[in-house]
């Protein structure tokens, strides 16, 4: 696979100052069109591997609607080319590009950028 | 500017508001409203007991008025009206000057005089306050009665059987619905109503409201006492004319307004409308012909004076506790000379009339109970005079087989002045018009640019059929499709799937589909695949719902529960104290769920194959309680032990629940067997029940609890138990093949035309001749069982994926708990 010995940036279309770049795993950890959670710190990371568009996404773990850790649970996919994912719990929408909720009035989540280099999973913080 | 008042912000004022400034922004409008809130919608008050909140009710939020320029006063009455100087007074003490003043005063529920009706425990059903002071009450009490078995108070006793109440209701007349159906139809309506648990009492002539202080009973003339705790009193209405009385407008001597056919009283600067306006000696109880006086009254106060008032059909359909009843035209014609055709089947609770003119060339009305699909289109044949078939009892007998179409060729039929909404007024040629001028392809769509649907809803059947055909018409193919990725429908995807052979969603989406998928069509492909392949989910684990993902039910908090299958309910003691030991091991609280098994809640993802090893290794087998596929089937203890069970009903529900364990379908599906007539499994709320007679079993379908219970049909009767069986087999996988997502057998059997006759003819009759392909393709799916736990528990790589970080073993730390009756619950996620 070409992709693992390249460096491939994904950036978010929310500007991030990057000042750190998390290793978090290898990107096998992840599974196809889908999430799993990264531990940063004290935080909780949703990082998408969304194979279908050859793009990598990450954002909070905490779905805004009723607070709760579950968005690398949740399900990737588009709306009108948007990639999005989808609460498990009640299937609130958000941009995986800007973190806007798109099906109801909920408050937009964090997003990150994430770095694929040497086939591991970098996720880029401030700090 | 001119200024209009508007007294009352009931249904009909709000429509008022809503039709005059659409018409103009050059009034002024003020309107006084006696209600603490905005007009809501009172024609699905009775929703309110099925979950809608008074804001869902709402015709419009309070900012509507605002962002239409609208000075809405709510909480205030107006108390006078001085005609001379044109204003009114509030009880607030303000007054208002007006230019034209509209009186939408509306009506209240009329209180007979009887000697006791002051009690504690009597109340009337109109507003949301009335309903929640019954709810408040009903707490309290176990016997309730309805004094008036029309309309209303059919309804207003679905209300208390809805609270948990014992329901009777008592009837003046010697039928129910007086007005709307006659004697035989009354029979029929009433047998089904009893069977529903509400005990009728007709003829009965209500003397005194009996108790000591508080209500305990009533007294009728004929010397009879019903004993109950709490009375709602729905004995018609009285339109509110008291603001119009004390200033001298006319009324009538049995209450309302009277207004011409311009809905004017006899002060010409002020109008009436609404269930307060009397028209021709009549009171229109109804929402449409007061929206219709709505629409007059805005058109003449912006000039435009040439529509007018000429009565308003009365035809009625409704659903009545779960039973269609439908009343067009003259129902009785009592006073015309006519033909009846009648149409009777008193076991199915059905009951059908049309009255032919005599010359047997014109439709002039009928009644339908039990089954009003056809109602839509004879209604229509009525208001548009048009031509009979030539031997019009097709119209209500149809011939078993009645696939739909017929509404549609009806519909068709339709000449273009014909009204299809009747609350907003819609004639089919302004629906065609959006259609084929304006480029709306869409019931939504129609409902945005006409509002058509919008108000009480019965059109909307009717609106999908002409929308159907006007763009078939154009050469447009009308379909249902999944979502933005595939323009397929669910049955479409199932052929292709099975045709084609495709085995992965990816495969899917790259030859039938576009786009990435989303959280609406990879669940749907996962189910088909599962109905169709039955390989183990989690190969594709990442388009399964977030319940089959992870192989449990998430609950709040993030943590999952676990449900064993416990095939019919029954476990030997050593299983249950397995059960009871991983519990306490883990930690999990445990409850008995509703399909007789036991639910471990509590359990961190990470723990969940750990726990299921455990459970396999005691024999448990995954209980598929996260999945939409079979669930449990229930059952009571039958012949084995119980003295009253006819047949083996625990052994069969085993057999059963064996048989279709693992099953995945558009939903779920819950079955059950009951012993006896008894019915103690419940079995007539079930997708299928089985209930034991003492010559093999009745088989009934398409039963549900949920929001919107539903009772299960009965299919067949006295069949042996491989007959059974064979006709699940069918009847299952006909539902698999067919319906659409996350559609309940109910629904679909709602929906699927022909109905139940239909269903019956493909599932015993195969009049379609797939009988026996869709046993075959049972067969298959049960061949190919595999509990999903058991593969997880032994699969390494599979176990991994319910770590809760890739990158750390730690536990998820967020997850809290309560205590609560000595076991452990989530935070409240409102609190957090
Ligand atoms: C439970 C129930 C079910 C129904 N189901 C159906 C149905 O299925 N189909 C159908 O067509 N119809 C149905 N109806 C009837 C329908 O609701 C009425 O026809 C409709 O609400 C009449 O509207 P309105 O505006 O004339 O009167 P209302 O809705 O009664 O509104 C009048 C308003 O004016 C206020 N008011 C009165 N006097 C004053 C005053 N002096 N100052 C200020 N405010 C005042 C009142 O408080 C009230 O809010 C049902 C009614 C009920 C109660």
């Amino acid at each position: 696979m070409e992709i693992l010995n390249a460096i491939k940036t994904f950036k978010p279309e929310v500007e991030t100052e990057v000042n750190v770049w998390f290793k978090a795993a290898h990107v096998t950890a992840f599974p196809e069109n889908g999430g799993a959670c990264v531990k940063y710190k004290d935080m909780q990371v949703a990082v998408f591997n969304f194979t279908r568009r050859n793009e990598w996404f990450a954002c909070q773990n905490l779905c805004p609607h009723k607070m709760q850790m579950v968005l690398s649970r949740g399900m990737v996919g588009s709306v009108e080319g948007e990639p999005k994912v989808a609460c498990p719990f009640h299937k609130k929408t958000f941009s995986l590009k800007t973190g806007e909720c798109l099906n109801a009035e909920e408050c937009s989540i964090a997003v990150f950028p994430v770095k694929i280099e040497d086939g591991y999973v970098h996720i880029g913080f401030t700090k | 500017m001119k200024r209009i008042v508007i007294v009352g912000n009931g249904m009909v004022g709000y429509k008022l508001c809503e039709k005059l400034r659409s018409r103009s922004a050059e009034v002024e409008i003020i309107v006084y409203g006696e209600e603490p809130r905005p007009a809501y919608d009172r024609v699905h008050l009775s929703s309110y007991f099925s979950g809608s909140t008074a804001d869902d009710l709402l015709m419009a939020p309070a900012s509507w008025y605002v962002e239409n320029n609208i000075t809405l006063h709510t909480g205030e009455l107006v108390i006078d009206i001085d005609r001379e100087k044109k204003t009114i007074k509030t009880h607030m003490g303000r007054h208002d000057h007006y230019d034209h003043l509209v009186l939408a005063t509306g009506s209240s529920a009329f209180v007979p005089t009887i000697d006791g009706v002051e009690r504690d425990g009597v109340f009337v059903y109109r507003t949301i306050e009335d309903l929640n002071d019954i709810i408040a009450y009903s707490k309290k009490v176990k016997r309730g009665a309805v004094m008036g078995g029309g309309l209303l108070g059919l309804e207003a006793a679905k209300a208390l059987i809805d609270l948990g109440l014992e329901t009777h209701v008592v009837e003046f007349a010697p039928r129910l619905m007086p007005r709307q159906i006659d004697d035989a139809a009354s029979e029929v309506l009433a047998h089904k109503l009893s069977q529903l648990g509400i005990t009728i009492h007709l003829g009965k002539n209500t003397k005194s409201i009996d108790g000591n202080g508080k209500l305990e009973g009533l007294s009728f003339a004929d010397g009879s006492k019903l004993d109950i705790e709490m009375l709602v009193i729905s004995a018609g209405i009285r339109p509110r004319d008291e603001l119009a009385k004390a200033t001298l407008l006319n009324v009538h001597p049995r209450g309302g307004i009277l207004v011409d056919q311009h809905l004017r009283t006899n002060d010409e600067n002020i109008f009436a409308i609404g269930e307060s306006a009397v028209f021709n000696n009549m009171v229109y109880g109804l929402v449409a012909p007061g929206y219709e006086m709505a629409d007059i009254v805005a058109r003449q106060i912006t000039g435009d004076n040439a529509k007018t008032f000429n009565g308003f059909d009365m035809s009625t359909k409704l659903k009545l506790i779960g039973v269609d009843v439908g009343s067009f035209g003259d129902p009785f014609c009592d006073n015309t000379p006519s033909i009846p055709i009648v149409f009777k089947n008193k076991h199915k609770g059905v009951y059908k009339r049309i009255n032919i003119s005599e010359d047997g060339k014109l439709l002039l009305g009928g009644i339908l109970i039990g089954d009003a699909s056809q109602y839509n289109i004879l209604h229509q044949m009525v208001a548009n005079k048009m031509p009979l078939p030539e031997n019009p009892e097709t119209l209500i007998i149809g011939n078993g087989s009645a696939k739909g179409g017929d509404e549609g060729a009806g519909v068709k039929g339709l000449p273009d002045t014909a009204q299809i909404c009747s609350c907003e007024n819609i004639t089919k040629g302004e629906l065609v018009h959006q259609i084929t001028e304006c480029g709306i392809t869409s019931v939504d769509g129609l409902k945005k640019s006409t509002k058509a649907c919008t108000g009480c809803g019965g059109c909307t059947p009717l609106v999908n059929d002409l929308l159907k055909i006007t763009l078939e018409s154009m050469g447009h193919k009308v379909k249902k499709v999944l979502c933005e990725h595939f323009d397929f429908s669910r049955q479409e995807l199932y052929d292709l799937i099975k045709v084609k052979g495709i085995k992965s969603y990816d495969a899917l989406l790259d030859m039938h589909g576009k786009g990435d998928g989303c959280e609406i069509c990879k669940p749907a492909v996962a189910s088909l695949m599962a109905s169709i392949w039955n390989d183990l989910i989690l190969e594709q684990d990442t388009i399964q719902d977030s319940n089959d993902r992870f192989l449990a039910n998430i609950q709040r908090g993030g943590t999952y529960s676990v449900v064993p299958r416990i095939a019919g309910g029954e476990i030997t003691p050593q299983k249950l104290s397995a059960i009871g030991r991983i519990a306490e091991k883990y930690n999990l609280y445990t409850k008995i769920t509703g399909g007789q098994r036991i639910d471990m809640f509590g359990a961190r993802m990470d723990q969940l194959p750990d726990i299921w090893e455990e459970l396999v290794a005691e024999g448990f087998e995954s209980g598929h309680a996260y999945g939409k596929s079979l669930r449990t089937i229930k059952s009571c203890v039958g012949s084995t032990w119980c003295r009253y069970g006819v047949q083996d009903s625990v052994s069969f529900a085993v057999l059963i629940e064996e048989r279709y364990k693992g099953l995945r379908a558009p939903h779920k599906l819950k079955g059950a067997v009951s012993g006896c007539i008894r019915e103690c499994a419940e079995a007539q709320s079930k997708d299928f029940g089985i209930i034991a007679t003492d010559k093999g079993w009745n088989l009934y379908v398409c039963g549900n609890g949920g929001a919107r219970p539903q009772h299960a049909k009965l299919l067949v009767t006295d069949v042996d138990s491989e007959t059974c069986i064979k006709y699940i087999d069918r009847f299952l996988m006909y539902y698999i093949r067919t319906a659409d997502p996350l559609t309940r057998t109910a629904t679909w059997l709602n929906k699927l035309d022909g109905g139940l006759e239909y269903l019956y003819d493909v599932v015993v009759n195969d009049s379609l001749g797939i009988g026996e392909m869709l046993e075959k393709e049972m067969e298959g799916l049960i061949a190919t069982y595999h509990c999903e736990w058991k593969k997880v528990v032994e699969d390494p790589a599979l176990r991994a994926k319910f770590r809760h970080f890739v990158n750390s073993d730690d536990a998820d730390e967020n997850i809290e708990y309560v205590d609560m009756r000595g076991q452990k619950c989530p935070v409240d996620w409102n609190k957090k």
